[in-house]
């Protein structure tokens, strides 16, 4: 385990040399300043919304790793005056779907700092999200000696069509995709890394039915309080050292958990899957966007009878989705 | 000036200062203990903000860990300072940085003027309280402990074992009675000077110096030297969770804090606003001369704590996946397993929905899909019926399906053609589920099939072999659930009472006993059906004993009206 954390550390070093600054603002990052790290690729429409319901609940940097965008996001994170950007054209998969990059940026400007790692399509809830900033949550968690913070991905999907509702720059994405299986989870413990293997959600029920073992993972650990000898294993759903992972508890109780809502599903995605699968960037051979290709032409309707419409994150824990934990 | 603070601060001096120029406004004096182990650049800047308050004394700084003596010798010497400094004193108060007064402070010196001999501090003998820390309980006073447990868990822990090891026991000074209690009191200045001035003082601080956690026990144990009138309450409202740290107020607390009537509040967090807004600025005097009421919180905060440490049984999520057998039970909800009845009853899922008003699911483990109720491809919660979906984790489909169905109870139907091989163990130890089997029954769909005799003779052998194996695994002494088994032979001589006593357990039954009774299948011929496969030399046993006369065993349906049980 040792080496492997090594060797996550040697490559986000090897990786770093392809990462290009744009605007270096981290001096501008405080003791104390929860950090936001995550990459992107063609994600102009989203970036407006997404920056600002994370500078809604306390986040004072961003750290953003552009691949090679051609849609003027990379302009417009530069003009952003909490955001530090680097652009690269090399591989998203060779880099190890980015997380080479991230553990690189982490290391360097994310140790003591909380740092959240993020899509620019996950939006974080944690318990009493709408009247406590994530500074509170950190602090709590600080108090209690805890270093990671687990949140499950919620997809989230509009009834009817994907592409029925075109989504605009700054909008809630949660207006269009309200929409989310509340409980058809399926967990796992994984015994080498000691975290939960979660499977389940409108992808698996839609497609993946026939196969599930290759229904994406939706276990993650998004919320860590960084030490520049921890690393992001492959992914951001295994942390090392392992530690880490145990976001969850064995003994009957319950831990504090959030939800990474996950607004992957909006009339952009049919045009996303389709490149995404040109491209051949992801994951296992992206084996989930060739099944989103051959479904979303046919049938691109997720939502069921017995889906649920998102309100809060009360709603989210009182379904058992997320825990408050003993924070009250 | 009868009311005099001392508070000790370590941090977020922001708002220590703040709430010190609101204990000074209300004319109390204060004096201040700031931890030796903050820097003398933040403590010079804090000591400058607070320099043009006249009654405020800084006390010599000590290093305060949690559970050791700093804290203790702090208070002493701030108290001691306090009682000299300002003669007219008559109540100490103890409190923090992060202590947040929530009621105008001239009620709580009115409060404390028409108790003038009381002692506000909490103290209970240790054989009465529950909180414990580490798993040390008396020895806390018996033992000794001069290492941290925060900083040096590794030696504290081996030297309490050696000290255990080893028989070693303190002797207690002088015969006092320890007490413990909240660190946050409020003692008048005769006790208070009493417990300082003490002639054996000196044999008490090096005693409780070793004492583990002695700021919870020192002046607690020693006030009841003293004391004309203790009550054994703290004024300070302040909550520890299960680990022993001290719950925090948020802004959305605020409403709470309010109605709690209580005078001060710990823990504030420190960027929490509106709460210092809310309750600094002066209130136009809602002279409200109630007694402080924190029941409410109390009630959240146990909660939350219940919430940690048992978690929501049958519920699992990504931060609660007990090992096997700390689940509390696997299920969230009672509900009811069926082998063999809809095999020996014709309508008997509609039938058991109508009386029972329970969801009546199909084989939920057949091969082809899970037979949800209604024929439904998606079940609530938006449980696919996918077998390949259904089998790849069981338990989880389970355990999934009776919570998202809660408030509502589930049945579903078993028999030993489905898939059941991960799940079945997981029911048989659930004490949630009800499990009634009618053994044999199996057969009748054979019996009643039009199939070559030589294929039904190896279905049966085959499906006879299954059940006996999932009779076994039922009858075993680690199985919990609520067990029912009947032979075929057994329940079709009087059917209504096994069927009674299961809707009883069930609890939806009528009164009056079953308006309504489902259909029997024709079993004519039943018994020579059972001795042909006999007679080819298979076995059939779990269905009990038919004879092969017809006529003998038919069901009552054929009588051509249904019967009542009364």
């Amino acid at each position: 385990m040792r080496l492997r954390r090594k060797r996550a550390k040697v490559r986000a070093f090897r990786k770093h040399f392809s990462l290009r600054p744009v605007s270096d603002r981290t001096v501008q990052i405080r003791p104390g300043d929860v950090l936001l790290f995550s990459t992107l690729r063609d994600e102009y429409v989203r970036l407006p919304y997404f920056l600002q319901y994370y500078r809604d609940l306390g986040i004072a940097h961003f750290l953003i790793v552009d691949n090679d965008s051609s849609d003027g996001g990379t302009e417009y994170l530069a003009r952003q005056p909490d955001v530090s950007l680097w652009t690269t054209k090399a591989s998203y998969k060779r880099s190890r779907f980015g997380v080479d990059w991230l553990n690189w940026l982490q290391s360097r400007h994310g140790h003591g700092h909380w740092t959240l790692v993020v899509d620019p399509d996950e939006f974080l809830v944690y318990p009493f999200c709408d009247t406590r900033p994530i500074r509170a949550l950190t602090d709590w968690l600080d108090s209690s000696a805890v270093k990671s913070f687990g949140a499950m991905l919620l997809d989230m999907y509009p009834k009817g069509r994907l592409d029925a509702v075109p989504y605009r720059a700054g909008q809630d994405p949660m207006e269009i995709a309200a929409w989310f299986d509340p409980g058809n989870y399926m967990i796992a413990k994984n015994r080498l890394y000691g975290n939960l293997w979660i499977q389940g959600g409108p992808r698996a029920r839609v497609f993946f039915a026939d196969r599930p073992k290759k229904a994406p993972a939706l276990n993650k650990t998004p919320l860590v309080r960084w030490d520049r000898r921890y690393a992001y294993d492959s992914s951001t759903h295994m942390l090392l050292p392992r530690g880490l992972n145990l976001t969850y508890d064995a003994w009957g109780g319950e831990k504090a958990s959030g939800i990474l809502l996950h607004a992957k599903f909006l009339d952009t995605f049919t045009a996303k899957a389709e490149e995404e699968l040109r491209r051949g960037q992801h994951y296992s051979g992206s084996v989930e966007y060739k099944a989103y290709a051959a479904h979303v032409r046919e049938n691109p309707e997720l939502w069921c009878k017995w889906s649920e419409k998102y309100i809060n994150w009360r709603q989210l824990e009182i379904l058992g989705l997320m825990s408050k934990g003993n924070w009250a | 000036m009868s009311l005099g603070i001392v508070m000790l601060v370590h941090t977020a001096f922001g708002r220590a200062e703040q709430v010190a120029r609101h204990w000074a406004a209300s004319g109390c004096p204060l004096v201040i203990h700031v931890d030796k182990s903050v820097p003398r650049k933040a403590h010079s800047a804090f000591v400058e903000a607070l320099s043009d308050l006249p009654d405020l004394r800084f006390a010599r700084r000590h290093r305060c860990e949690w559970g050791m003596w700093g804290l203790v010798a702090a208070t002493q010497d701030a108290s001691e300072i306090m009682l000299r400094e300002f003669p007219g004193v008559r109540h100490v108060y103890l409190a923090s940085g992060s202590c947040l007064p929530l009621r105008p402070v001239q009620e709580l010196i009115d409060y404390l003027a028409a108790r003038p001999t009381t002692d506000f501090i909490e103290s209970a003998t240790t054989a009465d309280v529950p909180w414990t820390i580490g798993g040390l309980h008396e020895e806390r006073f018996t033992l000794r402990f001069p290492f941290s447990w925060r900083k040096n868990r590794y030696l504290f822990d081996k030297y309490v074992n050696l000290q255990r090891a080893i028989g070693f026991r303190r002797r207690i000074p002088n015969g006092i009675v320890p007490h413990m209690g909240s660190q946050w009191w409020c003692l008048t200045r005769q006790t208070l000077s009493a417990v300082l001035q003490d002639p054996e003082r000196a044999v008490y601080d090096r005693y409780f110096s070793k004492v583990w956690i002695p700021d919870e026990s020192y002046f607690q144990t020693l006030a009841r030297q003293y004391s004309r009138q203790i009550e054994s309450r703290s004024l300070t409202l302040s909550k520890f969770d299960y680990q022993g740290k001290p719950h925090i107020f948020y802004e959305d607390h605020l409403q709470l804090l309010r109605r709690s009537d209580c005078f001060v509040a710990r823990k504030i967090w420190p960027y929490a606003n509106r709460l210092y807004e809310a309750f600094l600025t002066d209130q136009a005097g809602a002279m409200n001369r109630t007694e402080p009421n924190p029941g409410k919180i109390d009630r959240i905060f146990a909660k939350a704590v219940e919430r940690r440490v048992r978690g929501r049984p049958g519920l699992l999520m990504q931060s609660r996946f007990p090992v096997e057998g700390r689940e509390n039970r696997t299920t969230c909800a009672p509900y009811s397993v069926f082998e063999g009845f809809a095999d020996l009853f014709e309508n008997f899922e509609p039938w058991l929905a109508r009386v029972t008003g329970m969801r009546v699911h199909g084989h939920l483990f057949a091969p082809g899909r899970a037979e949800f109720a209604d024929g439904q491809t998606v079940m609530a919660g938006a449980l696919s019926d996918s077998a390949a979906l259904r089998d790849y984790n069981k338990r989880a489909f389970l355990t999934s399906l009776i919570w998202n169905t809660r408030g509502e109870r589930q049945s579903f139907q078993i028999g030993p053609d489905d898939e059941i091989e991960h799940v079945e163990w997981d029911i048989a130890k659930d004490p949630n589920a009800q499990i009634s089997v009618i053994s044999g029954a199996w057969a009748v769909p054979l019996f009643q099939s039009n199939a070559n005799f030589a294929d039904l003779r190896s279905a049966a052998a085959r499906l006879q072999h299954i059940e006996a194996e999932h009779l076994k695994v039922l009858r075993s002494q680690w199985a919990r659930a609520r067990v029912r088994i009947w032979t075929m032979a057994e329940f079709v001589e009087s059917p209504m009472e096994p069927l009674q006593s299961i809707l009883d357990e069930i609890g939806h039954s009528n009164p009056k006993g079953l308006a309504e009774v489902p259909r029997m299948a024709d079993l004519s011929g039943f018994g020579q059906f059972l001795q042909n496969l006999k007679n080819q030399g298979m076995h059939p046993y779990l269905m009990g004993d038919f004879r092969a006369e017809s006529g003998v065993h038919e069901p009552p349906g054929r009588r051509g009206r249904p019967y009542l049980v009364r």
